[in-house]
């Protein structure tokens, strides 16, 4: 029970333990402890900006999105105007051309009465010449009396 | 069981030759021996401690650990955790210093837990195959249980204090407080009148540190030797011949495994309070009073 020279044996041993476990164990262990941590800790920030950079990305592609529907939406209003635009213009068009038509058929029209007329009063005044002739019952010459037959002819 | 040879009611010597050390006279008087038997066990405890340690630490990976590493990770961060929140100083011996007495003071102590007489007999043994007296085959194989190794490890301890109090301090203000503190006064006849008690007061408390840190110890761990000791009595030198043997085998039976599941806790509660305690002590030493 009376302590004897162990003592200082085991004070020391117990000393050169220490200084070995401080110079040879602990610093590698808590070099991989700390590593380990400084990994994870990377890894759970990465996790966090990947999370976030999806989010950024999905906002965006919603964005596009909403950006094309609104550009498609203009595409067909505008489409719609320029559909009516040509169908006013087809029907303007169309009565323009109507018009034009009507105006060639009636001058047709007129070009054939007035065409006509003109056979007419040239035959009335055969006729004419011919009643006379009956009437007179002699020979007139036609020649002498054209100047006559003229001014008839133009008074029908 | 050597004892148990010599027939019963050696209850006395039985006792005697399990707390008689393995010593070697070196010289003369009481102080030059050497008890080998607590050497050699601390020598195996601190080679088990350092292989485990030093081995895994040095093949400690970033990566995911082996079961091994994040055993002694646990131990290494808990140690750590104790550290950063006491120890406010600067020094990178306080934290291997902790873990070592730590796991040292809990393997030394885990011999314990050994039946207690299978080593002495197997040494008994080999001694008279030697054709030696097995009666002097003296061997104790907890190195606790031997105030040698309690009071060599507290006075390392001890003096692993004071380096750190210079070191933090400086020589001139660590042995100043000596005389300053704990009691402070204003004024100069005031601190003249109490430079005797600060200094007795200081000179108590360190010396008293060394003593009732390898005592606590000590005294744990002896104690539960003796009773592991005492149970061991109960059936010593009987045979199963007699009828008493078998009650006595029961109870003995019994209380060696209630002293055993009780004795688990208390060498690790001795290992921490070894290493808390000195922890308190370095932290004290560090900071200014």
């Amino acid at each position: 029970m009376i302590p004897n020279l162990t003592l200082v044996i085991q004070g020391l041993a117990f000393f050169a333990v220490v200084l070995m476990v401080m110079k040879l164990g602990w610093p590698h262990i808590i070099a991989a402890i700390e590593d380990r941590q400084n990994k994870i800790a990377e890894g759970l920030s990465q996790a966090e900006k990947a999370r976030k950079e999806l989010a950024d990305a999905d906002a965006r592609v919603a964005d596009e999105i909403k950006k094309a529907r609104a550009e498609a939406a203009t595409i067909i209003d505008k489409a719609h105007q320029q559909a009516t635009q040509i169908v006013d213009k087809a029907r303007q068009d169309a009565i323009v051309e109507a018009t034009k038509q009507k105006a060639i058929a009636a001058a047709d029209i007129e070009a054939q009465a007035h065409k006509a007329r003109e056979e007419l009063r040239g035959k009335v005044a055969s006729l004419a010449v011919a009643g006379a002739e009956k009437i007179l019952k002699r020979e007139i010459d036609a020649n002498a009396q054209k100047s006559l037959i003229d001014q008839l002819v133009t008074e029908i | 069981m050597a004892t148990e040879e010599a027939g019963s009611g050696n209850m006395t010597e039985y006792i005697q030759h399990h707390l008689h050390h393995l010593q070697w006279n070196v010289g003369d008087g009481d102080f030059m021996k050497i008890n080998l038997d607590t050497l050699f066990f601390t020598l195996v405890t601190a080679l088990v401690f350092m292989l485990l340690f030093v081995r895994v630490a040095r093949r400690a990976t970033a990566g995911v650990p082996g079961k091994l590493q994040c055993a002694i990770e646990m131990v290494v961060l808990f140690v750590d955790g104790l550290v950063k929140e006491t120890f406010h100083g600067k020094s990178k011996m306080i934290a291997p210093l902790l873990i070592t007495i730590f796991c040292l003071v809990f393997l030394m102590n885990f011999l314990d837990l050994l039946p207690i007489d299978l080593l002495p007999w197997a040494w008994a043994s080999g001694h008279s195959l030697a054709g030696h007296d097995p009666a002097h085959a003296y061997l104790r194989i907890v190195p606790t249980a031997d105030l040698n190794t309690t009071l060599g490890m507290a006075l390392t301890v001890f003096l692993l204090i004071q380096y750190v109090g210079i070191k933090n301090k400086g020589v001139g203000k660590f042995f100043g407080e000596f005389l300053t503190a704990p009691f402070h006064a204003e004024g100069t006849v005031g601190k003249i009148a109490l430079v005797i008690p600060n200094l007795l007061l200081r000179l108590i408390e360190e010396c008293v540190r060394p003593v009732s840190l390898s005592l606590r110890l000590f005294g744990n761990m002896y104690a539960g030797e003796l009773i592991f000791i005492l149970i061991a009595v109960m059936t010593l030198g009987s045979s199963l011949g007699t009828f008493s043997t078998w009650p006595l085998g029961i109870g003995q039976f019994i209380a060696d495994f209630g002293w055993t599941a009780f004795h688990i806790l208390i060498i690790t509660l001795q290992a921490f309070i070894f290493m808390v305690l000195s922890l308190v002590y370095l932290s004290m030493a560090a900071e200014s009073h």
